[in-house]
């Protein structure tokens, strides 16, 4: 069933752009939700193939943008105690906290290590009982469940040298809030693909009841986003904003209960900060009391810096879908992916470094 | 962050799978898509398998999009 090339196909993807310049009428605003999404879209010129009067603005879904430099400033923190080892998916190295990052720390001896799947990190501090591992759990509800696996699977082990510092967020919650919060008038949202195989479509149900937005979950390919676009056009059109999914092989209504049932096992919702939008209600999840044992910021004394983001950097109000990177003075000249000044540059989905990569100019605003 | 990439599941052995990506076979966790079969493809993100690919609605959705692109 590999129908990746079929997603690609060029003569399908100028047919169903032609469909969306057929379809729109009146100028639209979208928001992509995800980073996946964003480096699609620029990567694959979806900017340049759909009309210019509907507007694609980037949302908030780059979990390594959005960690506030506070909660850095423990992972970096963390990583300079001797015991410990700080274990984390590669991202998250290069981001500045206040005075410097995991990348600096593991420079200067901390011990710090980049792994792909959370089984790698189980894998370290099984291999070395003598140490604390702390695995830095960053990521949406796409990677919860899987960290949550992890600490039933280090109880199941009966490891007591394995923590997890819970900075996870929470897709529906933050999206209530950037629409509460009125800064940034959409007419339709690219919901999540991934995320959305775990929690579903029908968490997405109050954006289009109580808020009038069009909601349309999609998948990763050229087509998937463009299929994606031409529902969001044409429920905008006939004024009938509703919830669907373009992304039906990988994402059912009900999500994954499996996955849901893991998490919510292990994980309550708390409050959360996020870089550009401050604390947002119930957009985290903490450890449960029977698993505070695995609780890195109960186990470690985590000294509290000051906090203070990059001069400069508008990375907050990229992230709300405020204003993109070509606004930014430092955008391509003082913040490169080479030497980033703010999380935007530095993660491959952040919207900096994709507008960076793929070459977007100030025409394509 | 979200990445996910479709995979073949090729052997299962209790909760964890062999599959395989681009003739690249690994391990991977299928403890949150227990219901998951040989032959299957999964998205696989982080180590875990997160969502059984359906291939029904691979095939309905392009022939969809086959429709709405020949409907000009």
């Amino acid at each position: 069933m590999n129908f990746l090339d079929q997603y690609r196909n060029p003569e399908m993807v100028r047919r169903l752009a032609d469909r969306i310049h057929q379809r729109s009428t009146r100028p639209v605003r979208l928001m992509e939700f995800c980073g996946g999404h964003t480096v699609a879209i620029m990567k694959n010129g979806i900017r340049q193939l759909v009309p210019p009067q509907v507007q694609l603005l980037s949302g908030p879904g780059c979990p390594v943008c959005v960690t506030a430099t506070a909660d850095l400033n423990k992972a970096i923190g963390l990583a300079r105690l001797p015991e410990v080892i700080v274990v984390t998916f590669g991202d998250l190295l290069k981001v500045p906290g206040s005075d410097t990052s995991l990348e600096k720390v593991r420079a200067e001896g901390g011990d710090v290590r980049v792994v792909y799947s959370v089984q790698d990190a189980l894998g370290i501090a099984q291999k070395d009982p003598e140490k604390s591992v702390v695995f830095i759990g960053i990521g949406f509800e796409t990677t919860a469940p899987t960290i949550a696996a992890s600490i039933l699977e280090a109880e199941r082990r009966g490891m007591s040298n394995y923590y997890v510092l819970s900075l996870h967020k929470l897709c529906p919650p933050v999206m209530k809030a950037l629409l509460d919060s009125k800064e940034v008038r959409l007419d339709g949202i690219i919901c999540p693909g991934h995320v959305s195989t775990i929690i579903g479509s029908r968490p997405y149900e109050f954006i289009s009841r109580d808020y009038g937005i069009a909601c349309v979950v999609s998948g990763f390919e050229p087509l998937d986003i463009l299929q994606c676009i031409e529902m969001l056009v044409k429920q905008i059109e006939s004024g009938q904003p509703k919830v669907e999914n373009a992304y039906p092989r990988a994402v059912r209504p009900e999500g994954n209960k499996e996955a849901l049932k893991i998490m919510e096992s292990v994980f309550e919702v708390s409050n959360a900060n996020w870089r550009g939008l401050g604390e947002v209600a119930d957009s985290g999840l903490r450890l449960k009391d029977e698993y505070r044992a695995f609780d890195a910021e109960e186990a470690f004394e985590i000294s509290q810096r000051s906090v203070s983001d990059p001069e400069g950097c508008i990375c907050g109000e990229i992230l709300r879908g405020i204003k993109t990177p070509l606004d930014c003075k430092l955008f391509g000249k003082g913040c490169l992916p080479d030497h980033p000044v703010g999380p935007c540059m530095v993660s491959s989905e952040g919207s900096c470094a994709a507008y960076f990569q793929y070459g977007a100019t100030s025409h394509e605003r | 962050m979200c990445l996910a990439v479709p995979t073949l599941v090729k052997k299962i052995d209790g909760q964890e799978a062999e599959v395989e990506t681009g003739g690249v076979t690994r391990r991977i966790s299928i403890v949150i898509t227990p219901e998951v079969k040989v032959g299957d493809y999964v998205l696989v993100h982080t180590g875990y398998a997160i969502t059984v690919m359906s291939g029904d609605e691979a095939r309905e959705s392009l022939r969809q999009l086959t429709e709405l692109a020949e409907f000009m």
